[in-house]
C-alpha cells in the first residue's frame, strides 16, 4: 500500500470532499438581500443594502457604483473571545472580499451609488472568508442586482503532502514532527471563482507548496466551486417570494 | 423619528382606538421563538426571534484576575453590536449611545436581579475568577431590540456550561457538563407610550411613533423590580405606575413563555 492511500483526513472526508454545505437565501428581512452559507461548523451570514446614494458626496463615482464589503466575526465565534470590532485581519478580508465580488456586478449601471455588503461570522472553524464570499454572492443575487455570474469560493489546503478541499480548523493547525520538534505543515489557499468565465477573483496563500503545485490547487478549486455554484443556484430558487 | 407624518398619524389613530397596525392588542407580544446552541464555539448561545426582530447572543468564559473590590467574585461583561447588517439605520464604527444603552440595559437587568451567583464564579480568591462575556448581535431590526436582546441573553446564559479548566488553563474545546450558576430568569419588558396610550413590543414604525419608553426588569414569582430606565418625554407618576403594571403583567406571561421554550429547546 502506498503512503497516499494511508492518509486520512481528521474527520474522515475524502481529499476532494467539502464539509456539509448549507445555504439559505433571504434570512434578514430588513436587508435588500441576504443569505447564510456554511461549511460544516463555519457559518457566515451576509446582508446587502443598496444600491443607495453614497454619502459623503465626494466619495461618489459618477461613472459607476461602488461595492463595499465588511467582514466581521462575533466575539463568541472563536475559542478565545475576540474583541468586538474590526482589526487588521478583518480589514484585509473585507478588502479582498470586495475585490472577489465586484467583477460580477454590473455596477456601472448605478453611478453615484453604493452597495454595502455586511458579512458576519457566527461560528468559525476555518475557511470563514470563503463561507463569507459564498453568502455574500447569494445576498447580492437576492438583492436583485444584475450580475454577470455568481461567485463561489473554497479553501484548498495542503496538509503534509496532500492537497485537500475545504480546510477545517483541525487541518489548518496540522503539524508534523521534524527533528524532534512539532512544526506547522499546513498551507491554506482560499480561491474564489466566477461561475461561468471560471476566472479567479480571489486567491491567497499562506504556508508552503512547490511552485509547480499551484496548478493542482487551482484545478481542485475549479472542480469544487462548480459544485458550490449548484448549491447556490438551488438556494436561490428556494427563496420564498414574499 | 424616521417614519412619515402620515404613517405616524395612522399609528396614533389606530392606537387611540386600541388597535395596532399589525392587528395585535396594545399589550401583546409578537410570536417568540428561541433556538439554543447556534454557535458551537460559544459556551452558550441562542437565537431569538420576536416577530421579525432577530437577535443572536453568545457567552464566552475565561479565567481572569478579580477586581480589587470583589476578590472572590466573578466578572460579567455585556457587549452589544448594532451592526449595519441588521438595519439600514445602523452604521459601522465605534459604538454609539444606542448600542451602549442596549448593552447597559441588559447588563443592569442581569446584575441587579442577582440571577448570577458571582461567588460561585471564584476559582481562587484574590487570584483567579471566571469572567462571563455576553455578546449581543441583533441580525434583523424590526423593533423592540431591547426586550429581544434581554431574552437572547438569558436564553444563552441558561444553556452555558463551564469549559474545562486544568493546570491554570482553559481548554475551550472541552466543555464540562457543569452549568454556570445562573438561576431565576430576569425578565425585561419595555413599555412604549404612543399618543396617550401604552403598548409593548413595538415594531420599528411604532418605536418611531412613540414619545417615551420605560424599560423594567422583574423576577418572578416574587414580582421584584430590579432595573428601570425611562427615555423620552416626561411622564406623570400615574403613567409610570400604569406602565409598571403593564410590564409586570406582560413580564409574567413572558416568563412562563420563555421558561417553557427553554425547557423544550
Amino acid at each position: 500500500m502506498t503512503k497516499e492511500k494511508e492518509f486520512k483526513r481528521s474527520d474522515g472526508r475524502a481529499l476532494d470532499e467539502t464539509r456539509e454545505i448549507k445555504a439559505k437565501v433571504g434570512i434578514i428581512k430588513r436587508a435588500d438581500g441576504s443569505a447564510m452559507f456554511s461549511f460544516g461548523k463555519s457559518k457566515a451570514i451576509a446582508a446587502v443594502y443598496g444600491p443607495r446614494v453614497l454619502h459623503p458626496q465626494h466619495l461618489q463615482n459618477p461613472e459607476k457604483g461602488i461595492l463595499r464589503c465588511y467582514y466581521d466575526m462575533t466575539p463568541f465565534s472563536v475559542s478565545e473571545r475576540k474583541r468586538p470590532g474590526p482589526n487588521r485581519r478583518s480589514s484585509e478580508i473585507s478588502f479582498v472580499t470586495g475585490k472577489a465580488l465586484e467583477p460580477v456586478l454590473q455596477i456601472q449601471n448605478y453611478p453615484n451609488t453604493v452597495v454595502d455588503c455586511y458579512i458576519l461570522i457566527v461560528e468559525a472553524d476555518a475557511s470563514t472568508r470563503c463561507a463569507g464570499i459564498n453568502a455574500a454572492s447569494l445576498a447580492l443575487a437576492n438583492a436583485g442586482l444584475p450580475m454577470n455570474e455568481l461567485v463561489a469560493a473554497v479553501s484548498i489546503g495542503k496538509t503534509g503532502d496532500h492537497f485537500v478541499v475545504d480546510l477545517s480548523k483541525d487541518e489548518e493547525d496540522f503539524t508534523v514532527m521534524k527533528d524532534g520538534k512539532e512544526i506547522k505543515a499546513a498551507t491554506d489557499i482560499p480561491i474564489a471563482m466566477l461561475s461561468r468565465s471560471e476566472k479567479i477573483s480571489l486567491i491567497q496563500l499562506d504556508g508552503k507548496i512547490k511552485a509547480s503545485e499551484l496548478k493542482e490547487a487551482i484545478a481542485l478549486a475549479k472542480k469544487t466551486c462548480k459544485k458550490i455554484v449548484e448549491i447556490q443556484k438551488k438556494a436561490l430558487k428556494e427563496v420564498k417570494n414574499n | 423619528m424616521e417614519i412619515s407624518t402620515v404613517m405616524k398619524k395612522r399609528i396614533e389613530e389606530l392606537i387611540s382606538k386600541g388597535k395596532r397596525i399589525d392587528g395585535r392588542d396594545l399589550e401583546e407580544f409578537r410570536d417568540l421563538k428561541i433556538e439554543l446552541g447556534v454557535s458551537g464555539k460559544a459556551e452558550g448561545s441562542a437565537q431569538v426571534k420576536l416577530g421579525d426582530s432577530e437577535v443572536i447572543a453568545g457567552i464566552k468564559l475565561d479565567v481572569v484576575e478579580p477586581f480589587k473590590d470583589s476578590q472572590d467574585e466573578g466578572v460579567l461583561i455585556v457587549g452589544a453590536e448594532l451592526s449595519p447588517l441588521a438595519s439600514d439605520r445602523f452604521e459601522s464604527g465605534p459604538p454609539g449611545i444606542q448600542t451602549i444603552e442596549l448593552a447597559r440595559l441588559v447588563d443592569r437587568g442581569l446584575r441587579n436581579s442577582e440571577c448570577i451567583d458571582f461567588k460561585k464564579l471564584c476559582v481562587k480568591e484574590g487570584e483567579k475568577v471566571w469572567s462571563l462575556a455576553v455578546d449581543i448581535y441583533p441580525i434583523n431590526d424590526a423593533g423592540n431590540l431591547i426586550d429581544a436582546s434581554a431574552i437572547a441573553s438569558i436564553a444563552a446564559l441558561s444553556q452555558a456550561v463551564f469549559p474545562e479548566y486544568k493546570d491554570e488553563k482553559v481548554n475551550y474545546g472541552e466543555l464540562t457538563n457543569k452549568k454556570i450558576p445562573f438561576t431565576n430568569l430576569p425578565i425585561t419588558v419595555t413599555v412604549y407610550k404612543i399618543d396617550s396610550k401604552f403598548v409593548v413590543d413595538p415594531t420599528t414604525e411604532e418605536e418611531d411613533a412613540s414619545v417615551a419608553r420605560v424599560t423594567f426588569t422583574f423576577t418572578y414569582p416574587n414580582e421584584e423590580l430590579h432595573s428601570m430606565q425611562k427615555v423620552g418625554e416626561e411622564l406623570s407618576e400615574s403613567e409610570i405606575l400604569e406602565m409598571e403594571d403593564i410590564a409586570l403583567k406582560e413580564g409574567k406571561k413572558l416568563n412562563t413563555k420563555i421558561s417553557n421554550l427553554l425547557k423544550k429547546a
